[in-house]
């Protein structure tokens, strides 16, 4: 089968996005995620062409992001429990370019593996002291940073023993409509991360460490917090619409 | 070259961070130009069971056919009160409401112009990366001739993208992920 960009690039007025390579992006149906199969199509997806509507996309409520959204350890009137760290990383495209004021959202369970909302009902304590959302907007480099706790580790149902490794939950949004992008920033050496289904259903080996945040002492403060760094590559522009 | 940073699922977690401060489900303000619209539905697993922890986002033009973005140099002039982004979580029946107003035309490859539609990504625990459809309207005059519509051959597939009218102005557009009545989805 075509992919859509060969498909249509001669008769496209704007240049649209480069195909995803293989394997660099879960696929489906993938039954080791137990809640996968009866969610996801049977019948193939439908490539269609990168038009104005899908090289487009929302600036979405940039304006309203504080700088204080990006500390999740001051949001209340104590500190959280919890090792204190920064995540910071840039946002850039496949061709390395930056990704400028872009919104991320963030959200994660506290230290003991616990997420604020309602449905969690794993028998870990809440912190009165931590919600675990925060946002932040990428500057002229694509630069981010987030100040958070390093969120525990936590059961969940999908099998037996089945626990998820620590992660944050990352949303950002990019320049168009299809550079739209949720995914999971894992810790480096989590003895979870090769049992875990979500992590290993990114087929690519390489893309699934790709994941994984690298510990990064020049951004660790002294006396103060540990620094990671997490570096997010959303997909990169073809060059011009007759591009092959 | 630098790879791409995978998708992963949203998980069940997402509201308090997402949707409970940061939904926008309104996305017409008394100014705007065009016809209101309700657009609502619901979002059905495989097994036509309400999928009660979706995210929905849509992303429209406004009534006359202009994205809200640095990329659209169509010569027609933009209504500033318009954004066209919107997004919510569907509700424990798998019900998501938006209201806004029904899109112009868009430009479309070469010299084609688009029926008037919104894209929708849909989030969900289960899903490992969104779900990508596009909602048009019934018995719009372009529908007929639209590049992306024209692209699913079977009727009875096609019909999953229209969105139907009903008596008090709403749109209607259920999103079956799977099953007899699968919504088409497409990969972008
Ligand atoms: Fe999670």
């Amino acid at each position: 089968m075509a992919k859509p960009h060969e498909l249509w690039s001669a008769m496209s007025d704007v240049p649209g996005y480069r195909p995803i390579p293989e394997g660099a992006m879960p696929t489906h149906p993938f039954p080791d995620y137990r809640s996968n199969p009866v969610r996801v199509p049977r019948r193939p997806l439908v490539p269609i062409p990168h038009t104005l509507s899908e090289v487009t996309g929302p600036v979405y409520g940039h304006e309203a992001v504080r700088t204080a959204e990006a500390d999740l350890t001051t949001q209340h009137a104590g500190a959280p429990l919890g090792e204190r760290i920064i995540v910071w990383g840039r946002v850039i495209d496949e061709d390395e370019r930056a990704v400028p004021n872009t919104l991320l959202e963030i959200w994660q369970a506290n230290a003991a593996g616990r997420y604020i909302h309602q449905l969690d009902q794993h028998p870990a304590p809440l912190d009165p002291n931590f919600t675990g959302a925060g946002r932040a907007v990428s500057d002229s480099q694509g630069n981010y940073r987030f100040v958070t706790i390093r969120p525990g580790a936590y059961p969940w149902k999908n099998h037996d023993n089945a626990w998820r490794p620590a992660h944050i939950h990352i949303s950002l949004f990019g320049p168009s409509f299809v550079t739209r992008l949720v995914t999971q920033m894992y810790f480096p050496g989590d003895p979870l991360l090769p049992l875990d289904p979500i992590y290993n259903s990114v087929p690519d080996p390489r893309a699934r460490e790709r994941l994984v945040a690298s510990f990064d002492l020049e951004a660790t403060v002294p006396e103060w917090a540990l620094g990671y760094r997490f570096d997010i590559v959303l997909r990169g522009r073809r060059a011009t619409p007759m591009e092959a | 070259m630098a790879g791409l940073t995978p998708s992963q699922t949203v998980g069940p977690f997402f509201h308090y961070a997402l949707t409970d401060d940061h939904t926008v489900s309104e996305l017409a303000s008394p100014q705007t130009r065009g016809q209101r619209i309700t657009l609502r539905g619901r979002v059905l697993d495989g097994e036509g069971r309400a999928v009660p922890d979706a995210m929905i986002e849509i992303w429209q033009a406004d009534a006359e056919g202009r994205y809200d973005h640095p990329d659209d140099h169509q010569d027609r002039p933009r209504d500033p009160t318009f954004h066209g982004f919107g997004r919510c979580a569907s509700d424990e029946r798998g019900c998501y409401t938006f209201r806004t107003i029904k899109p112009g035309p868009v430009a479309g490859p070469g010299n084609t112009l688009q029926a008037p539609h919104i894209l929708v990504n849909l989030f969900a625990r289960g899903l490992l990366k969104q779900l990508v459809t596009r909602v048009y309207f019934a018995h719009e005059p372009l529908n007929d001739s639209d590049p992306v519509l024209g692209l699913v051959e079977d009727d009875g597939r096609r019909a999953t993208l229209i969105a139907n009218a009903e008596g008090d102005g709403s749109y209607v557009f259920d999103i079956h992920l799977g099953g007899a009545s699968e919504t088409v989805f497409f990969e972008t």
